[in-house]
């Protein structure tokens, strides 16, 4: 099973390849629609991606109001 | 007519298979210019159906296949109206769209949605209308609606539960939430699973397999198993319009419309 700290490093990971951004230039704490610059739309691809990778489904009603790549490991965590 | 260049849509016929193309920005909204181009795509059924075998739809824009139905202008045009006038604006829209929606589903060729991306509300509407449906892994669907205060209006709960078990149509009903390709896939809403961005692919070589069989016999098989709800369908329209006269609909529209966050207001 993942530590968190390994499953926020996926997101991470994942979140810097699908949308370009340097590897590493991500952080927990950062809010993804600021710092990657994402509308609704986009955040529902990394919904996708997300689910895909970690082989999870994520509902709209969990991530509802998250905004920063912890709190989004954390749920996905939950489902795992 | 063989080929068509509309605003929100193009349609283009060649050697037995139509290829309808959603290219509305930002993500295929359905409204009033899409409705009316719609329109005339099943207007032209009486010319087209004789040579055709397959029709594909399928999106042009990146985000996916249709966000739904154009929400903004539902707003914008309801607002200012009295509740009497917007509810005969309303079921007017629905039972033009239900009459294009019935007739690419009874159509005599088959059809096959090819999807990416997001495929929500009226835009998964009209996938359903479809013999099959072909996704990109990244496809998510969704029917948001109960999030403002309405059901799904064009059909969808009728269609999908035509195709689905009634358990999986409560959970996306009742809930409101998307679900992604492969979930789709597992409970048969998805005929056929394609990498990122092969859906049209696949779409097309399915049509290729589709093309060889004997027209009248494949119109046959198609009509036998899958009949229209019409009943179920006259029903929907006046339940989407009973509920569509609560002022929470509107409330609700409304704050979905000015909210210029990053996420639009979704209950």
């Amino acid at each position: 099973m993942r530590s968190l700290e390994q499953t926020t490093q996926e997101v991470l990971d994942l979140a810097s390849k699908h949308f370009n951004v340097p590897a590493g230039s991500l952080a927990p704490g950062d809010d993804f629609f600021k710092k990657l610059g994402i509308d609704s739309l986009q955040a529902l691809e990394l919904l996708s991606r997300l689910e895909n990778h970690f082989a999870i489904e994520l509902p709209d009603y969990e991530v509802q109001g998250v905004s920063d790549f912890k709190t989004l490991a954390e749920r996905i965590q939950s489902r795992l | 007519m063989k080929s068509f260049t509309g605003k929100t849509l193009r349609w283009e016929w060649r050697e037995g298979i139509i290829e309808l193309t959603l290219d509305h920005e930002p993500a295929n909204e359905i409204g009033t210019a899409t409705l009316a181009e719609l329109e005339r795509f099943v207007a032209a059924f009486g010319v087209l159906a004789p040579e055709t075998a397959v029709c594909i739809i399928s999106s042009a824009r990146k985000h996916g296949f249709s966000a739904g139905a154009d929400l903004r202008e539902l707003y914008r045009t309801a607002a200012p109206l009295s509740e009497k006038e917007r509810l005969t604006r309303t079921r007017d829209f629905l039972e033009r769209i239900h009459a294009v929606l019935n007739t690419i589903d009874a159509a005599p060729f088959v059809t096959i949605a090819a999807v990416h991306g997001v495929c929500f509300g009226g835009g998964f509407e009209l996938a359903l209308v479809c013999d099959i449906i072909v996704a990109d892994k990244m496809a998510r669907f969704a029917f948001p609606e109960l999030r403002l205060g309405l059901i799904p209006g064009w059909g969808g709960i009728p269609r999908l539960k035509r195709d689905l078990g009634n358990a999986f149509v409560r959970d996306l009903l009742l809930t409101g939430r998307s679900v992604n390709a492969a979930r789709a896939h597992a409970v048969g809403l998805v005929a056929q699973l394609a990498a990122e961005g092969e859906a049209l692919r696949i779409a097309r070589a399915t049509a290729g397999q589709i093309t060889k069989f004997n027209s009248a016999t494949r119109a046959a098989a198609k009509k036998f198993i899958k009949p229209i709800p019409h009943e179920e369908l006259r029903r929907e329209i006046d339940l989407f319009c009973e509920l569509f006269a609560r002022p929470a609909v509107m409330a609700a529209l409304k704050k979905f419309v000015e909210d210029s966050g990053p996420m639009p207001y979704l209950p």
